[in-house]
């Protein structure tokens, strides 16, 4: 039984990589949008490491975090859009038919998407290193940086695959996905939390579980190893990934269900 | 008769975008919402950045910021007017409506004005939200209708440039050309310090990117300190020229396409 399943997994998370693969119109803005903001940001934002207490020299290795989790926000929209394709083209009712497991058709779709943000992660930290950021956590920390990516993309994918399991429409998972990125804003994407001075935005972004894991990924970068910020990190980006994949698979259920 | 086919034209059309624009919360909010996340997160998130030394903007960091919203508003507002034709074309009506009408160059005046009636319609939102936040105005009233003019002829500007590529394309996949430039041209400016304080790349290219005079100049109506409005003003009158051309070369592609 867990042997066919590896196989129905495996299938799957092959046709859901290699649809990414063949989509160069997903996989290009998702590697070089972040890229982009990232030095429009560092430029722009770079007189802001002589603010007293900012934990950088340089605002580019203060904000090299930021790609990784839009990155992931990224792939999560191409999940959700490819599995509501797989719905309105009637691909996920003719695979429910089948002996197919529910877990596989749900977490074959997700292995893509995780597949992706490694992929974007390893082009991240390659393109960081060529512009001369200095991974304080050493190449454990950049492998850290790659892995922690993969499961904010497992995460965000269960989110998206929950959109599309709801709505069944990729405009849906699209307009939705924007709301997101708001909330990435509205955290401490740009500043640290102690530096910023807007006491409402403040408070919103201690109560934003994404500051966690930008802090999370950032202290690799420009601390070492900080067990506190890294573990909340990585408790926040397990707790989304848990949430995603199980309101996902219930929301799977229900659709199968209904078939 | 000219004349009068061509407002009579200008106006159907500006009537019907602007009642979809009203009517359709898909259409409405996030024109609204974009820009006020926009102030909210750059202007509160990082107010600190008015510490920095050599920040020395009179009214504050939410003015600073409120001027480069506004212009994106204003930007956007011509964006979503393309985007409003590319899907006028998907559906079939803009052939149809390119039969109907004796004179279509109204129909490029009619989208022009339905995007700065949209651009008035959230940028007055945006105005009355910073005014609430506590954001400083120093300027007098004709330096807020300079502030103003400077936005609404940029989206002019910005709405040319979009009726371009969507008469060129006729399809909603024209979005990234449209979106992607304009989104680039406002973010390599000086966003969120002023040029002064930029460093590296981006300094070189916001130099030359004549979007920077625009800003430069709306910042310096809203502090009261008019300067460089003259040079503004030529370039978002160069830019409406310059898509002008561009805006009636596309129409005139889209009825040799039929």
């Amino acid at each position: 039984m867990n042997r066919v399943l590896l196989i129905q997994l495996g299938l799957l998370a092959r046709r859901s990589f290699l649809r990414t693969l063949r989509q160069p119109a997903t996989i290009i803005p998702s590697v070089l949008f972040p890229l982009l903001l990232l030095g429009v940001n560092a430029g722009g934002l770079d007189s802001v490491t002589k603010l007293p207490g900012f934990p950088a020299d340089s605002y580019l290795q203060f904000a090299f975090a930021i790609p990784f989790i839009q990155g992931t926000l990224f792939a999560a929209i191409s999940a959700g859009t490819d599995l509501a394709l797989d719905i309105e083209t009637g691909f996920l009712n003719r695979l429910s038919l089948t002996p197919t497991h529910p877990a596989a058709i749900l977490l074959g779709q997700l292995a893509g998407t995780v597949a992706l943000a490694m992929l974007q992660g390893s082009v991240f930290v390659l393109v960081g290193l060529i512009a001369g950021i200095q991974i304080e956590a050493g190449i454990l920390g950049a492998v850290l940086l790659v892995l922690m990516m993969a499961l904010l993309a497992l995460g965000f994918g269960g989110i998206g695959a929950l959109l599309a399991l709801r709505t069944g429409s990729g405009e849906a998972v699209q307009g939705v996905f924007p709301l997101l990125f708001v909330g990435l804003f509205l955290s401490s994407l740009n500043l640290p939390r102690d530096l910023i001075q807007t006491d409402w935005f403040r408070t919103v972004a201690t109560l934003n579980p994404l500051s966690y894991m930008i802090e999370g990924l950032r202290s690799l970068i420009i601390t070492g190893w900080d067990a506190q910020a890294l573990g909340t990190g990585l408790a926040v980006a397990f707790g989304l990934a848990i949430i995603g994949l199980s309101l996902s698979s219930a929301a799977l259920s229900q659709r199968i269900a209904r078939t | 008769m000219n004349v009068r086919s061509f407002m009579s034209v200008a106006r159907a059309v500006a009537w019907r975008q602007l009642h979809n624009f009203v009517t359709s919360p898909p259409l409405l909010l996030p024109s609204i919402v974009f820009p006020l996340f926009f102030l909210l997160a750059f202007g509160g998130g990082l107010s600190s950045v008015g510490d920095v030394p050599g920040f020395n903007f009179p009214s504050g960091y939410t003015a600073f910021q409120f001027v480069w919203s506004l212009l994106q508003t204003a930007a956007f507002g011509g964006v979503f007017t393309g985007f409003s034709i590319a899907m006028d074309y998907e559906s079939g009506f803009a052939r149809r409506l390119m039969l109907a009408v004796p004179n279509r160059v109204g129909i490029v005046a009619g989208y022009a004005i339905a995007g700065v009636v949209r651009a008035l319609i959230t940028g007055t939102v945006l105005f009355s939200v910073a005014l609430l936040s506590g954001m400083n105005v120093d300027g007098n009233g004709i330096h807020l209708a300079g502030l103003i003019t400077l936005a609404l002829v940029l989206n002019v500007a910005a709405t040319l440039f979009g009726t371009g590529v969507a008469l060129r394309i006729r399809s909603m996949q024209a979005g990234p050309l449209m979106q992607m430039p304009v989104f680039l041209t406002l973010f390599l400016v000086p966003v969120w310090v002023p040029l002064e304080l930029l460093t590296g790349w981006i300094r070189s290219v916001a130099s030359v990117n004549p979007v920077t005079a625009i800003l430069g100049a709306g910042r310096a109506f809203i502090s009261g300190q008019p300067s460089g409005s003259g040079m503004a003003f030529a370039v978002v009158a160069g830019l409406v020229a310059v898509f002008g051309v561009w805006a009636l070369t596309g129409l005139r592609r889209a009825e040799r396409a039929g």
